[in-house]
């Protein structure tokens, strides 16, 4: 009975897998510096960002929904957080001035990101806004503000705790590359154990049947956006640390690379259907092949068109696999 | 004097998978002439006319127009020899203007070959005005009301042409004064020579507008007959009268005390292409009883434990008592709460999660009683399941089978043991043995019959006369959402249910 569950599991995410050890061994005959520890943590490294966001993308995408503003969102929490680090908050009128410990950095930055999330989901469960056109709202309000708060201007030299979070290691471990696998481990754990991980699945096979089940599907809804607001704000403390410095278009385009994971890993855009361990393995494959064809001299342009086809295939393969199914 | 046969369909016989919808059944249209079509729901007068009109291309029997054999495959073919059907439920894009539904597919062009809106509207109105529709043919068809769009779609019929033309209760959303319209019409209609198909559930129309009536009764031709010949209460002794034999025995058990009380439930609730409608309807139920709601389709059935299992929310008024306490729920937990199941009509679409396995379905409504440690404790989730699995015999490999590969019976029985493990003291069952076989059916009357005895109300929606009139201690008939009638166990009779249940205006 374990062996069948383990099986069932693995369905969905065998193809993806399998993909991810074929590009790895080519790779690895192919060019002499990829198999080595320093590339693979150089990897790792690169895909902790994008694993973060795509873990709540996952949970999104599960319940039938997309989140564009994941970027965004990123951003404004970077650069905010950076600014706090740094000069703290002043109030001019009354000649206050708050300074802030890194960790009530870290606090605020992921307040900030679980609001901004939470907007996206009220948006989506009360007023019904499609949620392609509500994250998209978001994507570009968000991207407003940041510009507002930084001027237009990176925000830089942050400090050593900051610095710790992108560039340094615990147990041999980098920390982004850490922080990645604890966000991985809990929600995945997560999916499958706490109910509303089960109530995430439910509502993006069939939404209907669990509102008559009598699940919450708005609060489940409204919670998949938090979600992926926080993870975005994650990802925004770890991209911030490894740059010192928070960047005003920080997390351009990064909604697209994290939906491509979760499509990658085999994760159905209609909800109900994937899981967040296949989104790891469809973000190491983005970035194993990133980082190959960076390796192999293939030039820039060509590296998106490849990339594109990826994705392509990808979702053929998926399909083909609904229609055994 | 002889009528002429028009279109004559002999033989048809319509298998779905496990039924047999029709069983070889003989009908004639004749020309200028109405032949009215009557029958319960489910006597399988759709499926006959949806042959008739090319919906469905796979049957027994032959189709002769004038004489000469012909098939339909699709709609169209059979529009282009002049066969329409006006349906019931509507087949317009609610996002258009009223012309260019009727001429979609087939807009007039211009010689630059885009459309040439002038004539399509001049047209339009033609049809329009000998329907009685009042409106301009620009109106964007979402804001029409029901009865307004049900005029299009037979202002639409009109410009196909048609010498064979099939309305299927065409007066269900018209009102009076349209109704009236719609009658001259079709005696218009009949001095062209039109032959004309009616399918009614209302017999005061049938002396009014059909010189013909076939009854379909389980898919078998009962009969045709001239108007004239007949009578009302004949009519109806030909729908129902089937022999009366018991389905199952029902047990006698103890009723208790009132376990809901339901008063004065009111809806009103427009969706795209129809309104949900609730007049003050009342009731209740006891501890131990079964009681069958009947009525025709559209009566308002579904919608009466829709509302009190909390799914209209703000568009429903009136109240609920149970055990003391008075209130409406909003939202199915509230319900649940209650003591409130509902297990739905539609088990495909609001029943079960057909991507999750067994396991995972009958936990969903009570997944909190499965937790350990504060996760989902998967080795008693499938203990549970297989629990159910076993007393309410459904069929699969193991409970980690998805639901979507189940039989029909099966996945009923699936949404049973979901909503049976929150342990409901008051059960709805909306239509729980539709499209299922005969020994689901029959474990599912003993589980209905058990629930009661348990001391537990059970609230039972059927269409099937048979069985609700076996099952039930008492039934309610429900029209045009109001109750019409209640009946108790000895005075139960077919023809008594359908009298109650047929609207009268």
């Amino acid at each position: 009975m374990l062996k069948t569950q383990i099986l069932r599991i693995d369905r969905s995410t065998l193809r993806p897998l399998v993909a991810l050890v074929v590009m790895v061994l080519a790779l690895s005959l192919l060019s002499e510096s990829f198999f080595t520890s320093d590339n693979i943590f150089n990897v790792m490294r690169q895909v902790s960002v994008n694993l973060c966001i795509s873990v709540g993308m996952t949970l999104v995408i599960l319940t039938g929904g997309i989140d564009l503003s994941v970027g965004s969102i990123l951003a404004l929490s970077g650069a905010v957080s950076a600014g706090l680090i740094k000069s703290g908050l002043q109030f001019a009128g009354i000649n206050l001035h708050v300074g802030f410990t890194f960790f009530g950095v870290v606090v605020v930055a992921l307040l900030i990101g679980g609001l901004l999330g939470w907007f996206n989901g009220q948006m989506v469960t009360r007023f019904k806004v499609p949620p392609f056109i509500a994250t998209l709202g978001m994507l570009t309000i968000a991207r407003g503000m940041t510009m507002l708060y930084t001027n237009g201007h990176p925000i830089t030299g942050l400090g050593a705790q900051f610095e710790y979070l992108g560039t340094g290691w615990f147990c041999g471990i980098p920390m982004p590359v850490l922080v990645a696998v604890l966000v991985v481990l809990l929600f995945a754990l997560f999916m499958r154990k706490a109910p509303w991980g089960r109530y995430i699945y439910a509502i993006g096979g069939n939404e209907r049947a669990s509102r008559l089940s009598g699940i919450d599907v708005n609060r489940v809804k409204c919670f998949v956006y938090t979600v992926a607001g926080v993870l975005s704000a994650v990802a925004a403390l770890i991209v911030t640390a490894r740059l010192d410095s928070a960047q005003p278009n920080a997390g351009t385009g990064y909604e697209l690379d994290s939906i491509a994971a979760v499509v990658i890993g085999g994760t159905s855009l209609n909800g109900g259907r994937g899981s967040v361990w296949g989104t790891v393995i469809g973000a190491l494959i983005i970035g194993v092949l990133n980082n190959g064809l960076v390796l192999m001299n293939v030039s820039p342009f060509w590296q998106q068109v490849i990339k594109g086809v990826v994705i392509l295939l990808a979702v053929i393969m998926d399909r083909m696999n609904a229609k055994e199914a | 004097m002889l009528d002429s046969v028009l279109l004559e369909a002999r033989k048809i016989t319509k298998r779905w998978p496990g039924v047999v919808a029709l069983d070889g059944v003989d009908f004639r249209v004749y020309a200028g002439r109405v032949n009215a079509l009557v029958g319960e729901n489910g006597a399988g007068k759709s499926t006959l006319m949806n042959i008739l009109s090319g919906v469905y291309a796979d049957y027994e029997g032959e189709l002769l127009l004038e004489g000469a054999p012909i098939r339909f495959r699709t709609t169209a073919e059979a529009q282009k020899v002049g066969v329409t059907m006006v349906h019931q439920e509507l087949n317009l894009i609610p996002q258009l203007n009223v012309a260019e539904n009727i001429f979609l597919g087939r807009e007039p062009r211009s010689c630059m070959g885009l459309i040439d809106y002038n004539k399509m509207h001049g047209e339009a109105q033609q049809h329009l005005r000998r329907v009685g529709f009042v409106h301009d043919s620009h109106t964007t068809l979402c804001d029409l009301k029901v009865g307004e769009q049900q005029l299009v779609e037979i202002a639409k019929a009109l410009s196909l042409r048609a010498r064979v033309l099939i309305f299927d209760e065409p007066t269900s959303s018209l009102s009076e004064q349209e109704t009236q319209t719609l009658f001259r019409l079709i005696d218009e209609l009949k001095r062209e020579g039109v032959g004309i198909v009616y399918i009614t559930h209302k017999m005061d129309e049938l002396s009014r507008l059909a010189d013909y009536v076939t009854v379909l009764r389980d898919g078998h031709l009962i009969g045709e007959h001239r108007v004239h010949d007949t009578s009302t209460d004949e009519i109806v002794r030909l729908m129902v009268g089937r022999e009366r034999k018991d389905l199952f025995v029902k047990n006698d058990h103890p009723k208790g005390e009132v376990a809901l009380e339901v008063r004065s439930l009111s809806l009103e609730k427009r969706l795209q292409n129809r309104t949900l409608k609730l007049e003050e309807v009342s009731f209740e139920v006891c501890r131990g009883e079964v009681l069958g709601i009947y009525g025709l389709m559209g009566a308002g059935r579904t919608e009466v434990v829709e509302t009190i299992f909390g799914l209209h929310g703000a568009a429903a008024k009136g109240v609920l008592r149970i055990g003391g306490r008075e209130f409406l729920p909003k939202t199915p937990r509230e319900a649940m709460d209650a003591g409130i199941a509902l297990i739905p009509e539609d088990r495909k679409h609001d029943g079960l999660v057909l991507g999750m396995d067994i396991a995972r379905n009958t936990t969903l409504a009570s997944l909190d009683t499965m937790l350990r440690w504060g996760g989902i404790d998967r080795g008693r989730e499938e203990a549970e399941a297989e629990h159910y699995r076993a007393e309410l015999a459904i069929k699969s490999h193991s409970v980690q089978q998805p639901a979507g590969e189940l039989s029909g019976g099966n996945q009923q029985k699936v949404v049973l043991a979901k909503m049976l493990r929150t342990d409901p003291q008051i059960l709805l069952l909306d239509e729980p043995t539709r499209g299922i076989d005969i020994n689901a059916k029959n474990e599912i009357y003993k589980l209905i019959d058990r629930l009661a005895a348990e001391g537990r109300a059970v609230v039972v929606i059927s269409s099937e006369m048979p069985e609700i009139m076996a099952l039930s201690d008492r039934i309610i008939t429900l029209s045009a959402g109001r109750v019409t009638a209640c009946f108790n166990r000895d005075e139960f009779t077919e023809e008594a249910l359908l009298k109650a249940s047929l609207p009268t205006k």
